[in-house]
């Protein structure tokens, strides 16, 4: 045997070793079992699957790449939070000052360029599961959490977007967001809200309205800003993180990756 | 278009570039769009060859990548936002070749009786190391890939926000783009609202919707026909194109510049655009000779009880009534015979009720660019607008 192999086998022989992983070198079928099942990240397998579910042609491993960058988002967005302030004084020279000095400044790029990849890669997921008709029973449910999860993280790119607050994210968040204006009954220019009077005094306003309730305010000024970073750096992460959890759960309860009955 | 390529005086590349930005102009390239979804989905089985493919490919790099040289083409699509949606052409191209390709192999497998490339479902491996190798790979490959684009394109920082400086366009996120766009088309509430949520919701009921069971677990386009074309139109039509209409076509005031043209700013450009209700009342009484004069009805009638409105407005509210609500009856009785009778009532009214207001999108679409239709029910007073 290699001294490198010899070094190797001292290590995994080991107390230390044997504490923390609890199986032995995965080289045969039983150990290699007990790789996945006792490791609680790779315990989100099964321990055996189905040979044609697992080609790089039938899932492009685009739903592993989604929660991927939905890892590298959170890590590098838990970095950017110890330099960003989320305040009209501050945000945008806290962002100025993160290009200036921060030493291997890729962590603004990787986040952002992250954020539109991971958006590219949950459109590509769900159409390979279209494609592959894997939301037919007994997938039904998890394709209604997948649709949420969508949602969520086209929100969760939305809500990043104004946190520079340079000219193009407040532009764009109002121009997103005057489209709640409009929502009908609930928007102050929407249909049917005019309806919603009491005494002829009109309950639906610009100060009232879904718009309002999403900018906390008539324009996308401070308010905004904070409801968004909290939106962004709190609310959606962790929902999406309970429905990934959801959405892991169901693939295995749902027999798998789909295959031809 | 003639006169573009005939002009003498003008240089190859420039009557090139003429004839690409005539081209693009929206109702153009999105029928243009259209006609070769339409092909590609019947003729599935030829391009998706890989010589084919591969021809096709690099013709259409040959052509995305030189247009570089063009300087308004190079500013707009090396915009650092805008580059994600460079990556979504060719990824998504890739992709729908890689599936619309397994597909096109299964079909003929079945046809000859032979297993599909996803079958002997029984042959189960182990995770560790099949499954957990290739993930390993794919996550080393993505991360190189996330870093190299960081390295090379630096996240862009405008000047600080300034609420009294509205920038000229002002562009939503590119993956709303196709929505904006559709404002061109649809008052907010329908584009930035109703049409959203009929997308969540109709993606939610799909399942619920499609009862064929064929399909499940294996690509195909044979036995599932009506609903991959039915959403692929959405998907590829209705919003990358638009995506790319918005991103790439749309200037200034959200005009239309072709993909080689200047972004001028003072570019006039003439609105005429008529409702439903001013064809009804104006135009056909001035034309014809019918027993209404011209001009807009602004009468209450019935001593108050209808409203000016509801007259006027009640060409559009016939017209939207037959749509939603008499197609979808004789729809049933002929060519969603079967699709009936597999979904039953309930079904069927949701399948309709997104049906329709899918398909009013490109129904509005050609009668603006045929007609300058601007709506069809046009009750302002309620900024109730179709
Ligand atoms: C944060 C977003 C998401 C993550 C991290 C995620 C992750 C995954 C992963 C890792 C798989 C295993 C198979 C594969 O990679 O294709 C999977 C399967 C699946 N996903 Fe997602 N997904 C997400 C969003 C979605 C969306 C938007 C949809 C659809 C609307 C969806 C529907 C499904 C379904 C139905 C399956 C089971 C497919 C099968 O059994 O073949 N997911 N997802």
């Amino acid at each position: 045997m290699s001294v490198i192999g010899r070094v190797g086998d001292y290590f995994r022989n080991s107390q230390v070793w044997g504490s923390v992983f609890r199986h032995g070198v995965p080289r045969d079928r039983r150990t290699r079992a007990m790789a996945v099942l006792s490791n609680v990240f790779l315990h989100l397998h099964p321990v055996a699957v189905r040979k044609s579910g697992i080609r790089l042609s039938f899932t492009w491993c685009m739903g592993g790449l989604t929660f991927f960058l939905f890892l590298a988002e959170t890590v590098t967005g838990v970095l950017l939070m110890f330099y960003y302030r989320p305040t009209v004084e501050y945000a945008y020279v806290d962002i100025q000052g993160l290009r200036a000095h921060v030493t291997l400044g890729l962590l603004r790029e990787i986040h952002r360029w992250g954020a539109h990849a991971m958006v590219i890669a949950i459109w590509l997921h769900m159409l390979r599961v279209f494609l592959t008709g894997s939301y037919k029973p007994p997938r039904e449910f998890n394709w209604g959490v997948g649709v949420i999860l969508l949602v969520l993280t086209l929100l969760l790119s939305f809500t990043g977007y104004l946190l520079p607050w340079d000219q193009l994210a407040i532009w764009a968040i109002t121009v997103g967001s005057n489209m709640a204006r409009a929502t009908p009954f609930l928007g102050h220019e929407g249909p049917g809200a005019s309806l919603l009077q009491v005494a002829g005094v009109p309950l639906v306003t610009a100060g009232s309205d879904a718009r309002f309730g999403l900018l906390a305010g008539t324009f996308v000024g401070p308010n905004a800003l904070l409801r968004f970073y909290v939106l962004h750096c709190v609310f959606i992460p962790v929902v999406v993180t309970v429905l990934i959890a959801v959405h892991f759960w169901r693939i295995r309860k749902d027999g798998g990756i789909s295959g031809p009955l | 278009m003639f006169e573009i390529l005939a002009n003498s005086g003008a240089s190859l590349g420039e009557r090139f570039r003429g004839l690409v930005n005539w081209l693009c102009a929206p109702e153009k390239f999105v029928s243009l769009a259209t006609v070769g979804f339409i092909l590609a989905l019947v003729a599935y089985r030829k391009w998706t060859k890989p010589k084919v493919i591969l021809t096709v490919t690099i013709l259409f790099s040959i052509f995305y990548f030189g247009s570089m040289t063009d300087h308004n083409f190079f500013k707009i699509i090396t915009k650092p936002d805008n580059v994600p949606i460079t990556m979504l052409i060719f990824f998504t191209g890739f992709v729908t070749w890689l599936a619309f390709r397994q597909a096109a192999i299964n079909d003929e497998r079945t046809e000859r009786g032979e297993p599909l490339l996803e079958a002997g479902s029984d042959d189960k491996v182990l995770v560790w190391p099949d499954l957990v190798y290739t993930e390993l790979i794919c996550l080393v490959l993505c991360t190189v890939f996330l870093i190299v684009w960081a390295i090379i394109l630096k996240a862009p920082l405008e000047p600080p926000a300034n609420p009294s400086v509205i920038p000229n366009p002002s562009k939503a996120p590119w993956y709303f783009l196709g929505l904006q766009e559709l404002l061109v088309y649809f008052d907010p509430w329908i584009a930035g609202v109703l049409l959203p949520g009929l997308i969540i919701f109709g993606l939610v009921a799909l399942p619920f919707i499609d009862k064929n069971p064929r399909g499940n677990g294996y690509y195909t386009l044979k036995e599932r026909p009506f609903v991959i074309s039915v959403y692929m139109f959405g998907w590829v039509i209705m919003w990358i194109v638009l995506i790319i209409v918005g991103t790439f076509l749309r200037g200034p005031n959200w005009n239309f510049f072709g993909p080689y043209e200047y972004w001028d700013s003072h570019r006039p450009v003439a609105l005429l655009n008529i409702n439903v209700s001013d064809v009804f009342w104006i135009v056909m009484p001035s034309k014809w000779n019918l027993p209404w004069k011209p001009g807009l009805p602004n009468q209450a009638a019935l001593g108050g009880l209808v409203p000016a409105y509801i007259i006027r407005e009640a060409p559009g509210l016939v017209l939207l009534g037959f749509y939603f609500f008499v197609m979808p009856v004789l729809l049933a009785k002929t060519a969603f015979k079967k699709i009936f009778s597999q979904l039953g009532m309930i079904r069927y009214v949701v399948f309709w009720i997104l049906m329709s207001w899918m398909l009013l999108v490109p129904i509005k679409m050609v009668l603006r660019w045929l007609f300058n239709l601007k709506y069809f029910l046009a009750i302002t007073e309620w900024f109730f607008n179709v």
